[in-house]
């Protein structure tokens, strides 16, 4: 603990330190040495081709994935063209360019993925040089080949290839060069002796660093910082120049007196960075030069690869690795010697205190006389958070929490925060899973990226304890890790079809957010369709496992997967979908098994297809429905000819289908048709496609009695009706007469009260009365009331004995009719004595 | 009314954000099309949407002119054209007319599709078919419920009926539980769901679905209960003559979107009055759930409170007469107003149903209801056929014989049928099959032993094969057992006692006492056992497919007893007024409020107008 300081180098008024990250698990026989590393930044994985450039078929090169603690994840021995460069994208996924332009991409298993090229010219001309960069837009290459033209691709995701425009007077390779993202242009830098370009899409420049003359000598080495903002150039003379990267300005200007050109130059600097500083390396020598023109050296006895980072530069060696940084700000401030600090105190102050020493008291005293606690405790535990060391980590947190004792309204948020986010840094700093992240990497990076991260790793049950750890939502969580466990599970090849099934079943279960169908198009994907069905069974909602199946060519299963789903979009979408797809025939039997399915279509084609419709009952021998819409389609039919020929053939699908009633009232309605026509013809009385009814009905007030006699015949219209109709035709026309000569024509079917209404309907009581008498009995009461004749009602009523229609009688009498109602109270008396 | 109301209903949920939240969203799809732009708009929307959006705040958001879809060539000269429309393949096909008509001179213009209250594959086919899919924008008004009053909510989406029950095409199942999230997501969590029949179960399917696609808020239920119910379940009830006096007005005059237009034989003018029917019109409210022989006593009193509230202006002086013009008066007329309204209605009323032939009429029903003297109403049925009294009038008495009696006899069914098409024309050959595809009018089958064959198989195998057996069974004759389920729910109250209508003793008062609605029955049955047990019997007369599930929030059921006594129910396939009343008498009575959300507010004209034929 006490001595913190001792790894720490003054650079200016800030300090460098070098942290150990981890001993390297790898076992390198030759080191380093001419190997073609490429280790990602973020505690990325680091894969490694040794000797590249051998060119025998006979020995190969072998690729190595390496964790950044130097576990193997994967080994394989080259098989394809010589290699220029190495580069992960932000994805993990491994980038290896060839000589010819061609850059194959592998998973971090070393499985292939796919390949692209950098371009057709690049083939015959060769790649000199290549970088992979990193920028808002993904990850890019840029290339340049041996006769000196630049290309470059943005985002090798959305692979667009631009040809930079030629560099005057450039011959083989430029001398140095970087890539550069500004204004949302991605540009390339490159010197060629001690002449500076820039070049972009369209144009070449040559351009000027302020206060960097050309006596300073030729470019030999030039870098970018991680946020593109600032650039370093070196010349062969040993003059670093550094300056913001648009050339703007220049910070400063140092005189190394180092000619020979180092191995990698890297910026280290960190957010907020008070003293940032070049990092250079040769061979033996590590050089960190501030900008403030002090130095730091360190000796190296390993070939080292240095790795940039945001807050800092990762040096990589056979044996070890570790991370130079600037210290942080609230770190210095803690552990500088004697410092004053209020965090600084809070950790002399609880160190007292475990020792059991009032001067825990005096320093807390101090600290709170300036009211610096709430200070204090944050610097510890922000400081905290810096640390790499846990043993630190827990003095500053337990530093911090007994701060926090003595304090009221503090809000624990921070420190609840980074005790919980130290725990996760620290479990994946682990060596056996080695992500060295900082905290201020953890910040930039996200959580999601870095469980994501685990997951790619396949570190599955770590991913999922951090989710469950953090309370991170099962949607972003659990359930994104085990869909992408079940996605990797389900391309076992060396498992059955069921263990798989069973295997990603109990595991998934059905948290929330999980796809089976998602997992099963990735089986169907891998070629195992079988698997991919006993998947989607699993999947509770069926529309989801339609377009899958779809996919697969289940168009069956499809289909009655959509009708479960009780989505009938979806259902439409699949019947479209076997419309087009299968013949005519084949189509209208799958739907005949899905009834759902069927009426959804039929009502489609009432709509669009009145053919299709016709088709479908025909193929379904439905000749009831097929009837039914001859019948229909006769409504549309204007002409009359055309009109009976559908009836007729209605009255064969009806015959067809043994309905002899609707074979019968259609023939009728064919008759009827034929007779209105010919009527219409001979009298102009304009019947057609009027019912039988209203047809009497138009025959009885046109006089036209003996036609309308004759349908009533012919059609075997019940008396009944024809009796209502005559009797209400001939009261409308007010022919009384002929109504008399009616009635009595024989025993009316409807008996005769109808007669009474009806006359007194049309307001004439005269006739009304004519047949009160030839009522029967039960009505007598009735028809006298019809007609007004409360004596006569009396009179029946009475004779009738019934206690009700007394009642009835009585109730329409007015206080004028008082005889009446004496006699009618004097019945019902006698009624009810008896 | 002297009723014996519980004073302690709770208080209903807050349903005008529902309009709110309609008309923000409308109002984003209009602000999607900026400039000025012709709104053509379905003719059935147009009342909804007056209710949702004014003429005003469309206009406000550049809604130049507005157009009723008439299906036929536009006149608009703007170049930016915004349809309104449900989701209907014929008003498609109009719309591709209209553009493939704009594309002939090389007119260009802009073409905006909006579908309430969602988009169905089917239409975009269409587009596509017609080639115009890339020349409109399409988008979706999630407008599922439009509240009619503070008790009733309506989907209005009349053709549910059919396409359900009729073509079997289940379409608006998912937007039933659309409607249904809806209600959950903003007043739920709901403690206990039930349902009965198929498309419920669909619809309550479908929901769940969507509650487990969403995230879930805990937030405080305002509706306790939910009762979902298909509308073929109960046949009986909406094909019987109203007699309660909201649903006479429906069936007269017809309710539309919860507004009435009296005709001049009211109004006692010449001028036609549209009146919005809700609580907020006092008059209304006392009387819209009284049956129709009370009301004119209530409205008479009204008329004398009336009169004694102007009469108080009477011996006031100057100061009091001030107060009571601008704080009374104002109040006064208006309620004058309404009570002329609906004593106007009442006459007209009056005049067409206390006629001897309404009487019988209700007499007939009354006696198919209790199942007695069926050969007098088959003959009553017969010359009210001959008469051409009226078409719908006479299909209604035929449906509710066949359901009533299981089905008529082949001989009656056939002569009836005959007579039928006489009267009205060959062409409702049609309109039967449609009837017998739901089983309103159906032939009895000879075997008519069925369900007791049924339920002798049934006891000898296990529950799941006789589910099945029920199943294939029902599907081989829609039956409606009526009979027997009276009988199991007493639906028909004893007859030997006088009902005094003026004080209801239960739901059947809505029926002059003949008859206690099935549905609503049903309902009062479930919530009073919590669940289906005791009712085995009954749900297997009325072939199945009844639920009852505890919600899955775990509410704290317990404690919060208001909100446990607010029970939606919703009627898949529409729901008439009397029902609505019936629901209202029975909340009054056991303490309960009803929250009523139905595809459409129907009637036995409204139901059996959408079976007939209608020569597509």
């Amino acid at each position: 603990m006490a001595f913190i300081t001792a790894s720490w180098n003054p650079l200016g008024d800030a300090f460098y330190r070098k942290t150990d990250l981890y001993e390297m698990s790898w076992s390198l026989r030759d080191g380093l040495r001419d190997s073609l590393v490429a280790a990602a930044p973020y505690g990325g994985p680091i894969a490694l081709l040794r000797e590249p450039q051998r060119r025998s078929p006979s020995s190969r090169p072998q690729l190595e994935i390496y964790s950044a603690s130097g576990g193997t994840i994967a080994s394989f021995p080259w098989k394809s063209g010589p290699v220029v460069q190495l580069g992960w994208t932000v994805s993990d996924e491994l980038l290896c360019i060839q000589e010819d332009g061609t850059v194959l991409i592998y998973d971090l298993f070393g499985s292939f993925k796919r390949h692209f090229s950098m371009g057709q010219e690049v083939v015959q001309s060769q790649v000199m040089e290549a970088k992979v960069f990193h920028s808002p837009y993904g990850t890019g290459i840029a290339i340049v080949t041996s006769s000196s033209r630049f290309t470059l691709a943005t985002n090798i995701d959305d692979l667009k290839l631009r040809r930079l425009p030629e560099v005057p007077g450039l011959q083989g390779k430029p001398s140095c060069w970087v890539v550069l993202t500004q204004d949302r242009q991605t540009k390339v830098l490159l010197s060629n002796g001690p002449e500076l370009f820039i070049l972009d899409n369209t144009s070449c420049t040559v351009v000027c660093p302020p206060g960097l003359s050309p006596q300073d000598g030729n470019i030999v080495h030039m870098s970018v910082s991680f946020s593109y903002k600032y650039l370093a150039l070196l010349t062969d003379s040993g003059h670093l120049w550094t300056g913001l990267s648009t050339l703007q300005e220049k910070l400063s200007d140092v005189d190394t007196k180092k000619t020979m050109a180092p191995k990698q130059m890297l910026w280290c600097r960190r957010p907020k960075s008070q003293q940032p500083s070049v990092v250079l390396m040769w061979d033996r020598l590590l050089l960190v030069v501030g900008v403030c023109n002090e130095t730091i050296q360190y000796p190296i006895e390993d070939p080292c690869v240095l790795v940039g980072e945001m807050d800092g530069v990762r040096i990589i060696s056979s044996s070890n690795q570790e991370l130079l940084q600037e210290v942080p700000l609230v770190c210095q401030d803690i552990f500088k010697i004697a410092s004053m600090a209020p965090g600084a105190l809070l950790l002399e102050a609880h160190r007292e205190y475990e020792k059991s020493s009032q001067k825990a008291d005096e320093y807390l005293r101090e600290i709170k006389e300036q009211s610096m606690l709430g200070e204090a405790v944050r610097q510890c535990v922000e400081a905290a958070g810096h640390e790499y060391d846990t043993n630190t980590q827990k003095s500053l947190m337990r530093a911090a929490s007994f701060g926090k004792c003595f304090l009221t309204d503090f809000s624990p948020d921070q420190f609840v925060t980074t005790c919980r986010e130290l725990r996760v840094l620290n479990a994946v700093r682990d060596s056996s899973v080695g992500l060295p992240l900082t905290h201020t990497q953890f910040k930039q990076l996200t959580l999601q990226v870095l469980i994501d991260r685990l997951v790619y790793r396949q570190f599955y049950p770590l991913a999922i304890e951090v989710c469950r750890y953090l309370k991170i939502p099962d949607y972003q969580g659990v359930s994104r890790v085990l869909k992408h466990w079940a996605s990797c599970k389900v391309q076992q090849k060396d498992l059955t079809d069921d263990a798989i099934a069973r295997a990603v079943c109990m595991k998934v279960g059905d948290s929330p957010g999980v796809s089976y169908s998602d997992i099963a198009a990735k089986a169907y994907e891998c070629g195992r369709a079988e698997l991919a069905i006993k998947l989607l069974d699993f999947e509770a909602r069926s529309g989801e496992q339609v377009p899958l199946l779809l996919k697969m060519k289940r168009s069956q299963l499809a289909l009655s997967k959509a009708v479960e789903s009780g989505d009938t979009d979806l259902v439409y979408t699949v019947v479209s979908y076997l419309k087009n797809e299968m013949n005519r025939g084949d189509f209208f039997m799958t739907l005949r098994n899905q009834p759902v399915a069927l009426s959804l279509y039929r009502q489609f084609c009432k709509l669009q297809e009145q053919e299709t419709l016709k088709d479908l009952y025909n193929q379904d021998d439905d000749h009831q429905e097929l009837a039914n819409y001859y019948v229909t389609a006769s409504y549309r039919e204007k002409r009359l000819e055309g009109r009976l020929s559908l009836l007729q053939s209605a009255v064969d699908e009806y015959n067809k289908a043994k309905n002899e009633f609707a074979v019968k009232t259609t023939e009728d309605e064919m008759r009827l048709l034929r007779f209105q026509r010919k009527l219409d013809d001979e009298k102009g009385a304009g019947l057609l496609g009027l019912s039988l009814q209203v047809t009497m009905e138009t025959l009885l007030s046109l006089g036209l009695h003996k036609q309308a006699e004759q349908l009533y015949k012919d059609f075997r219209v019940p008396d009944k009706r024809y009796w209502w109709l005559k009797l209400k035709s001939l009261a409308e026309k007010e022919e009384w007469d002929e109504l008399e000569k009616f009635s009595k024509s024989k025993k009316s079917p409807i008996g005769y009260l109808a007669f009474v209404e009806v006359c007194i309907k049309c307001n004439n009581k005269y006739e009304a009365k004519k047949y009160v008498s030839k009522v029967t009995p039960e009505q007598k009461v009735k028809a006298h009331l019809a007609v007004g004749d409360l004596e006569g009602a009396a009179d029946a009523a009475i004779e009738r004995r019934n206690e009700a229609e007394i009642g009835a009688v009585l109730s329409r009498c007015s206080a004028s009719n008082s005889l009446v109602i004496e006699r009618l109270n004097r019945a019902r008396a006698a009624i009810a004595k008896k | 009314m002297a009723h014996s109301a519980r004073r302690d209903s709770p208080e209903l949920p807050d349903f005008s954000i529902l309009k709110r939240l309609a008309r923000d969203q409308l109002i984003y799809l209009l602000e999607q099309l900026p400039g000025k732009k012709d709104l053509f708009i379905e003719a059935d929307l147009m009342s909804p949407l007056d209710r949702i959006a004014n003429v005003s705040t469309l206009k406000q958001h550049e809604v130049d002119k507005l157009y009723k879809v008439e299906h036929k060539p536009v006149i608009s000269t703007s170049d930016q054209l915004c349809f309104l429309i449900r989701p209907r393949i014929q008003t498609v096909k109009w719309i591709c007319d209209v553009v493939n008509t704009d594309k002939v001179p090389g007119k260009s213009r802009r073409y905006k599709i909006i579908f309430t209250p969602q988009k169905f594959y089917a239409c975009e086919a269409v587009l596509e078919e017609q080639g115009i899919f890339g020349d409109v924008s399409i988008d979706e008004w999630p407008f599922y419920l439009l509240p009619l009053d503070d008790d009733i909510i309506s989907m209005e989406l009349p053709e549910f009926f059919q396409d359900n029950f009729l073509a079997g095409d289940q379409r608006w199942v998912r937007t039933a539980g659309s409607a249904l999230h809806l209600l959950y997501s903003l007043y739920g969590p709901f403690s206990k769901v039930y349902g009965i029949g198929r498309c419920s179960k669909m619809a309550y399917e479908s929901w769940r679905e969507q509650v487990e696609e969403g995230e879930q808020k805990a937030r405080q239920a305002e509706i306790g209960n939910v009762f979902l119910i298909d509308r073929d379940v109960d046949f009986v009830t909406p094909l019987c003559s109203q007699v309660v006096y909201e649903g006479l007005v429906d069936d007269i005059f017809r309710i539309k979107c919860g507004c009435v237009e009296f005709g001049p034989d009211v109004t006692a003018s010449d001028k036609s009055v549209k009146v919005m029917l809700n609580s907020h019109d006092k008059v209304f409210s006392e009387i819209r759930n009284e049956h129709f022989s009370n009301v004119f006593g209530f409205l008479s009193q009204k008329a004398r409170n009336l009169q004694t509230a102007y009469d108080k202006r009477r011996g006031m002086d100057i100061k009091q007469m001030k107060t009571f013009v601008s704080e009374e008066l104002k109040g006064l007329k208006q309620e004058h107003r309404l009570l002329s309204l609906h004593i106007g209605a009442s006459e007209s009323i009056m005049k067409k149903k206390t006629k001897q032939d309404f009487q019988e009429l209700l007499k007939t029903e009354h006696l198919l209801l209790e199942g007695f003297e069926i050969r007098e109403c088959i003959s009553y049925i017969e010359e009210h056929i001959n008469r051409q009294v009226s078409m719908i009038e006479s299909l209604r008495l035929l449906c509710l014989l066949s359901i009533t009696e299981n089905g008529l006899l082949p001989k009656d069914y056939r002569s009836l049928k005959a007579q039928y098409l006489q009267s009205y024309g060959v062409d409702h050959l049609l309109t039967f099959s449609n009837l017998r595809q739901l089983g309103l009018l159906v032939e009895q089958q000879p075997g008519e032993t069925l369900t007791v064959m049924e339920s002798k198989v049934g006891k000898l195998v296990n529950d799941k094969t006789a589910g099945k057996l029920t199943d294939a069974f029902s599907s081989l004759a829609k039956k409606s057992n009526f009979r027997a389920l009276s009988r199991k729910l007493n639906l028909v109250p004893k007859t030997d006692e006088e009902y005094d209508l003026r004080v209801p003793r239960d739901m059947a008062y809505i029926f002059s006492g003949a008859y206690i609605p099935l549905s609503c029955k049903l309902i009062e049955q479930v919530l009073e056992r919590d669940g289906w047990t005791g009712l085995e019997e009954v749900t297997r007369l009325l072939n199945g497919h009844e639920f009852a599930v505890t919600g899955s929030s775990g509410v704290d059921s317990r404690g919060k007893n208001d909100t446990q006594r607010i029970i939606l129910v919703m009627f898949l396939g529409g729901c008439t007024y009397s029902e609505i009343s019936a629901l209202r008498f029975l909340g009054r009575e056991k303490g309960y409020k009803f929250i009523v959300v139905t595809t459409a507010i129907t009637n036995s004209s409204r139901l059996l107008e959408a079976l007939l034929d209608n020569h597509v």
